[in-house]
């Protein structure tokens, strides 16, 4: 009746694993309390769970990462804590089987479920405002992709309490993946909330591309894009041309799993360094997919806080498709000891090498973008300035991990892991948070706390390389990844460096979340009346704090690069006869509908069914999907308009607040 | 959504460069849809391109068992080849109605469709079953894990092909010629042909190289 599921799934005499859910679980029904007794059920439901809105999308997106950042950290703590004293004859606190699940969910919770999400939150927030566009080209399939990304969050999160999650690394390589050598539910788990995930990110991908290319206002062309819009599509292009791929690899190991089949295992003639060749294919444009629109971040906010046009805007747009294209032949270098042979692996090396031309030259043309400018130090561009600083060394060291014969020596030790967490957190979660603080008066309407900002901006970075400078020593001492014990007490004071670190990115952790609180609790005196906080160069600004459900009454014509600061330098008279010339003409925006909720919901069925070997409960689960689409497809209103009316007065008020009566 | 204020579009140039068409603002819907619709079926296209990559690693790691040349009927290949084509041909009859707004001719056209895809997916099923038969089972070896999963993803998605086409009758049966429904019928269209372009990759790389 329920497959392979018992109560002895539930890890009873497992204490550290009891208090982690139950907390979760207590928290949970906590939150869902709060929500019920408040009677805010209506109101979320019918304004957020259901929304279309590309913004509204955007916030709950970022929402589920900031999340999983705290849960996805909270196994970084336990690993680094369990480093920290586990050397000789003390074992640490950890179990080895548990040690194992817990850097397998750091692994895949930070890249798929805090950093994607992040980046395509914000994708999805200021894609369409700088396009100077109503929405995306897709709005209900908009909200499809979050809940499935929701989906696989939330089974991940139940393998916490229900069962056990993967013990084979956050990539799950075979044959160690296989069912002989892991029989349990830990990497189906793994597999399921992926796969459904992941048909939400290509969704998400295949949408903004198809905004991006088809969807600009009048007068954009490429070539007036904003580097952010740029940086997206190279991203999203990445995304629909590596995740079939991710697709295809996992379906092939779970077919193994399931069917018996030998695509990757040991006997029948399978071939394991396939998967890991297949899984790169998609994993190294999967780093790129992440950092392209933190670069786009970086871009904005140097020039904006620099009050110049970017340096070098058309080369910033050749560096980024260079890498787009770039990063499609470079995957072996993650595998230059697989034995391909000198000449394979002198291609990738210098392939590579040669990917870090195009970022160099981003890098000067932030940098030129600065010198001359009247810098303004506000929190998003210490994020900036922080990164280039850190990038530059995660550079470094990823270059020399180019070089086959260093790598040979290099290779899965810890100088690996401090290259990587020093290009992800120094890049992705420095670029998310700059665009975070960024974004967020444009989301609601009020500014971030400055000060709290620089709190947690100075732990986060002082952390950093006090948790990742000493693993490159040790990593060049010989320490490998993923131990959870070792026998080396040269090893240990090392390490508890890299703890305390962990305790300053925590203190920064904390310091966003006070931040949050107390610029909610001040927000009345921290209003943005302008809709340009910033004083921003491009067409999100040009709106009001926080948009209108339709962003722009009437569509904006762009005459050149940096459409609103041209807009804004125009004469007075000139803008404010501008307003009053505009036509108002009534619009049609599309409906919220439930479809993406109620999906994401029969996929959580479907596979957990799937994980648990309950196989009527996957029919009942895809029969409801299959429901759920058709009863979309007989829909038979899908807009609703707005009247003229209702557009002149909203836009009136913001003309009349900052173009005509305001300030610049 | 709608695009009612501008459509104007003004002979400047930037850079040096004309502003060309995508720069007259949104696309219309029609236009979006397709542009979107096609990028899907890229996707696709990688994911069997993954597919088939691993099959042709896995062509000749039998492990001892049945081989290409021992298990593939090259009369079932090329009656299934046709059976496939022709149905691109009166899906194509289809869309030509739909253009026409023939419902009549639609209708015919989607019934060919449907009985030439399932009769497609019956011999698939058919040559599947009598490999399994004898003994050629995907978990036998590699090679067949990689044949099994390549064939029958194609043999899934012409499967998935027929639910919608069947839907798409009932729609047009039920709401008649509206945008949405013809926008659906567009890209079902391009779907069903797609899935030809995939089987004479796989026609070739499968059944004619594998069977060497």
């Amino acid at each position: 009746m329920f497959g392979k599921l018992s109560w002895s799934a539930i890890p009873i005499n497992q204490p550290i694993d009891m208090i982690a859910s139950g907390l979760m679980i207590l928290a949970v029904l906590g939150m869902l309390a709060w929500v019920t007794v408040k009677g805010y059920w209506p109101y979320l439901w019918r304004e957020w769970l259901t929304s279309v809105d590309h913004k509204r999308i955007g916030v709950m997106y970022v929402v589920l990462a900031l999340v999983m950042l705290l849960r996805g950290f909270t196994d970084a703590v336990m690993m680094r804590l369990q480093q920290a004293v586990s050397v000789g004859p003390d074992a640490g606190y950890l179990p080895p089987e548990h040690y194992n699940q817990i850097f397998s969910a750091h692994g895949t919770i930070m890249i798929f479920f805090m950093a994607m999400p992040f980046v395509i939150g914000l994708m999805n927030f200021a894609v369409p405002l700088q396009l100077g566009i109503r929405d995306v080209a897709f709005p209900t399939l908009n909200s499809v992709s979050l809940w499935l990304t929701a989906s696989g969050i939330l089974l991940t999160n139940i393998s916490l309490v229900v069962g056990e999650f993967a013990r084979t690394g956050w990539l799950a390589y075979p044959p160690l993946s296989e069912l002989k050598y892991s029989p349990g539910v830990g990497v189906d788990y793994y597999l399921w909330a992926l796969q459904i995930s992941g048909v939400g990110t290509l969704l998400s991908g295949i949408n903004l591309a198809t905004t991006i290319l088809k969807m600009r206002a009048p007068g954009m062309s490429y070539m007036r894009m904003p580097v952010f819009c740029w940086t997206s599509l190279a991203s999203n292009l990445l995304i629909i041309a590596a995740f079939p791929v991710l697709t295809a690899t996992f379906a092939m190991l779970l077919l193994d799993r399931y069917l018996g089949m030998h695509f990757f295992t040991a006997d029948g003639d399978g071939n394991p360094m396939m998967y890991v060749n297949l899984i790169w294919v998609w994993g190294h444009p999967e780093v790129y997919i992440l950092i392209l629109p933190c670069f786009g971040v970086f871009s904005e906010v140097v020039s904006t806080f620099s009050g110049k046009p970017l340096f070098g805007y058309r080369s910033m747009v050749a560096a980024t498709m260079a890498i787009c294209i770039l990063s499609f032949i470079v995957w072996l270098h993650h595998f230059f000891t697989m034995g391909a042979g000198a000449n394979v692996n002198g291609f990738f090396g210098v392939m590579t090498m040669i990917i870090a031309v195009p970022t160099g030259v981003k890098v000067y043309n932030w940098l030129f973008t600065m010198y001359g400018g009247r810098v303004r130090f506000n929190v998003p561009i210490l994020w900036s300035v922080g990164f280039m600083v850190t990038f530059v060394i995660g550079g470094m060291t990823g270059v020399l991990l180019a070089v086959p014969p260093a790598d040979f020596i290099l290779h899965n030790s810890l100088f690996l892991i401090a290259h990587f967490h020093n290009v992800i957190i120094g890049g992705v979660v420095f670029g998310v948070l700059a665009g975070y603080m960024y974004w967020f008066p444009k989301a609601f309407g009020f500014t971030l706390d400055e000060g709290w900002g620089k709190v947690s901006f100075w732990c986060w970075f002082v952390g950093f390389y006090l948790a990742f400078m000493p693993l490159y020593y040790l990593g060049m001492l010989g320490m490998t990844r993923r131990l959870q014990h070792y026998d080396n007490p040269g090893w240990q004071p090392w390490l508890i460096v890299a703890a305390v670190g962990v305790a300053f990115i925590l203190a920064g952790i904390l310091a966003l979340v006070i931040q949050l609180v107390v610029s909610i609790r001040t927000r009345e005196r921290r209003r943005d009346h302008t809709g340009d906080p910033w004083h921003g160069r491009t067409l999100e600004w040009s709106t009001p704090s926080p948009p209108p459900a339709w962003n722009f009454a009437v569509l904006p014509r762009v005459e050149r690069e940096d459409a609103y600061w041209h807009m804004k330098r125009r004469a007075r008279e000139e803008r404010v006869a501008a307003a009053e010339a505009l036509a108002y003409a009534p619009i049609h925006m599309p409906l919220n509908s439930p479809t993406g909720f109620v999906t994401a919901f029969f996929a959580v069925v479907t596979g957990f069914a799937l994980i648990w070997h309950i196989w009527w409960l996957v029919i009942l689960g895809l029969v409801g999907a299959l429901i759920t689409t058709l009863v979309f497809a007989w829909r038979d209103e899908s807009e609703f308009e707005i009247a003229a009316d209702e557009l002149a007065r909203v836009d009136r008020a913001h003309h009349q607040a900052y173009w005509v009566g305001g300030t610049p | 959504m709608t695009a009612t204020t501008v459509h104007g579009h003004e002979a400047h140039t930037h850079h040096g460069m004309p502003v060309s068409d995508s720069a007259a603002g949104p696309a219309p819907k029609r236009i979006i849809i397709a542009y979107g619709f096609w990028l899907f079926l890229l996707s696709d296209i990688v994911m069997f391109s993954a597919l088939f990559a691993t099959f042709a690693v896995l062509g000749k790691a039998t492990a001892g068992g049945p081989t290409g040349a021992e298990l593939f009927d090259a009369r079932n290949v090329a009656v299934e080849t046709a059976l496939l084509l022709f149905s691109s041909f009166s899906c194509g009859m289809m869309s030509l109605a739909m253009d026409a707004r023939h419902r009549g001719t639609f209708y015919l056209g989607a019934a060919i469709t449907f009985i030439l895809g399932l009769g497609f997916l019956v011999l698939e099923m058919r040559e599947f079953a009598g490999m399994v038969a004898r003994g050629a089972t995907a978990d036998r070896s590699a090679f067949l894990s990689g044949f099994f999963t390549l064939v029958g993803c194609h043999g899934a998605h012409v499967a998935v092909g027929l639910l919608w086409l069947v839907v798409m009758v009932a729609q047009v049966a039920d709401k008649g010629w509206r945008p949405t429904v013809c926008h659906r019928l567009m890209c079902f269209s391009l779907f069903w042909h797609a899935l030809d372009i995939i089987w004479v990759a796989l026609f070739t790389i499968v059944y004619l190289m594998g069977a060497r």
